[in-house]
């Protein structure tokens, strides 16, 4: 099982889960973060008080995925957020070593 | 038109009613005294004055507490309003116990009035009090109400510039002295007949020296007593929420017309002219510091058109029925320049933390009202003066009455502010500094979500 983790920007999650349904992801986790890397945050002023802010808010998505599957969720990712500008994101992938189903206890593949 | 907010006794008028009404005794009466007619007290300009009064009190709640409060951080909203709300409260109080007998009562000097008042003593619902047309008079109850909101907003003004550090205790402490030594003997100087610039003839329609100047300078005065917020100003301290400074704005504005035209203590061409005055300096101003913001290479900004809209009432308040309108398009276009530059470069410069900028925009901005009321009066510039109305001569009297106020307010603010740190210890501990005032002195949150 693999574990893909994508930083995307925020308008673009409809896209994203659009895509990876269309694979048969069944769920994902997505969570609110800030953070930075080659695009620049934004200047903010208020009354000649300057202040930059470096961070920059993203969207964060995990996704587990049986082995076989991550190929393709990977490239579904990378083709629904992308905009072509700086800023689009990035992709990780990471094995995954046990998944278990909280209900039935179920481990595994079956699990995700 | 000067100012007047004389007070008459209404006893003496009324006597003389009934002693007229009478036919056994009229002549005698008349042959006694010749004295002035009875004041008349108008249904419509009562009505106007009491609307204008809770326009004021609009101004300061929830205006200015939200004006206020969406400027400071999310853990300091509940302290910046509750401190605003209380002390405009107190002040309340303290006037009718002493401040407006300080500032209007009868006799006294021409820096404060005589105790003859206190709590209010001799008012009733028949007192009247004169208006700035002979003969005319409003209830006595209406006058000292529209006072008060007065005393009550410039109080509360001043803590602009001492918001997420000075304790609660503190603030209540201060705006007790302070209204007793500073504001209560200004607004006798300036708007009572015996007070000293009133009798120079300086020129403050609706409270540029009594309200601004003097709430800025006495801002800024404890602000550097008080010392600076801890890491100010290299930890971000951006407004919280711009949206309740954008809806402080409004309200402030709309308030404002019951402090401006108010001021004319008649529902008059007077208020008029102090109403159409209190729309276009503001708007001028609004749009003027969006544009100095770009001749400064920034974006206009949000809090650019709220500051100059503050800036401009500001800068009209002692113009308003002092001006014409084209008069008050340029003064509050030049207060939104100068206001600029004191909050964005001066304030840095100097290194002051005055929090939210009372005295830059409040002080600076009254400033230049006052300094300018001096050109806008003049029928030159489309002003209400007389054909005969000299420049130069009302110009030293304004720099006097704006001189004064400084060095009262500076003086008075020291000493309010000492015995204040004497009493409460001033300043809040850093650990409910670093975790907000909200929490720390009220034990609340703004925000539960």
């Amino acid at each position: 099982m693999k574990l893909v983790i994508a930083i995307i920007k925020p308008f673009k999650l409809d896209e994203v889960r659009e895509a990876l349904s269309l694979l048969g992801v069944q769920g994902m986790t997505v969570t609110e973060v800030k953070g930075f890397g080659r695009q620049k945050g934004q200047t903010e002023i208020y009354r000649g008080a300057e202040y930059s802010t470096n961070m920059v808010p993203k969207i964060k998505l995990e996704v587990a995925c049986p082995d076989a599957l991550a190929g393709r969720v990977v490239e579904a990712t990378q083709a629904a957020a992308n905009t072509g500008a700086i800023g689009d994101g990035k992709i990780f992938v990471l094995d995954l070593v046990e998944a278990v189903r909280i209900r039935t206890g179920e481990t595994g593949d079956i699990a995700l | 038109m000067t100012l007047l907010k004389r007070v008459a006794s209404a006893t003496t008028a009324l006597g003389a009613t009934a002693f007229l009404a009478m036919p056994a005794w009229a002549q005698e009466a008349v042959a006694a005294a010749p004295a002035a007619p009875a004041p008349t007290v108008d249904k419509g300009d009562t009505a106007w004055m009491m609307m204008s009064t809770v326009l004021v009190l609009l101004m300061i709640l929830p205006g200015l507490a939200l004006f206020y409060g969406g400027l400071t951080r999310a853990k300091n909203m509940l302290s910046t309003m509750t401190q605003v709300g209380a002390a405009a409260a107190f002040a309340m109080l303290i006037w009718v116990m002493w401040g407006y007998t300080m500032a209007f009562g009868d006799g006294g000097n021409a820096v404060i009035s005589g105790f003859g008042k206190a709590f209010l003593s001799g008012v009733t619902p028949a007192s009247t009090a004169a208006t700035f047309t002979a003969g005319v008079a409003i209830p006595e109850y209406v006058f000292i109400s529209f006072q008060m909101t007065f005393a009550a907003i410039t109080v509360a003004l001043v803590l602009g510039s001492v918001v997420e550090r000075i304790k609660f205790s503190a603030v209540m402490v201060f705006a007790a002295i302070w209204l007793t030594i500073v504001y209560f003997p200004i607004a006798h100087m300036v708007w009572a007949s015996t007070g000293y610039l009133f009798i120079l003839g300086a020129l403050d329609f609706a409270g540029g020296t009594v309200v601004h100047i003097n709430a800025g300078v006495s801002a800024l005065v404890a602000a550097i007593i008080l010392g600076k917020r801890i890491g100010y100003p290299t930890e971000r301290m951006a407004p919280h929420s711009m949206t309740m400074t954008g809806i402080g704005t409004g309200l402030l504005w709309v308030g404002w017309f019951g402090f401006n035209a108010g001021s004319a203590l008649e529902a008059n061409g007077s208020a008029a002219l102090a109403m159409i005055n209190t729309f276009v300096a503001t708007a001028a101003a609004g749009l003027v510091w969006m544009l100095v913001e770009r001749l400064n290479g920034h974006k206009g900004s949000a809090l650019g058109f709220c500051s100059g809209i503050v800036a401009g009432l500001v800068a009209v308040t002692p113009a308003a029925g002092n001006s014409g309108p084209f008069g008050a398009i340029v003064l509050g276009s030049i207060a939104s320049i100068v206001c600029y530059y004191a909050v964005a470069v001066l304030k840095p410069k100097l290194g002051y933390d005055d929090a939210l900028d009372a005295f830059g925009i409040h002080g600076i901005g009254g400033m230049v009202g006052a300094i300018g009321t001096a050109f806008t009066y003049a029928p030159g510039f489309g002003g209400p003066g007389a054909a005969d109305y000299a420049i130069v001569p009302k110009l030293l009297v304004q720099l006097q009455a704006v001189g004064i106020t400084i060095v009262w307010a500076t003086i008075g603010t020291v000493i309010a502010i000492y015995v204040a740190k004497a009493i409460t210890g001033l300043r809040v501990s850093t650990e409910v500094e670093r975790e907000g005032l909200d929490l720390g002195e009220h034990g609340e949150r703004a925000y539960n979500y």
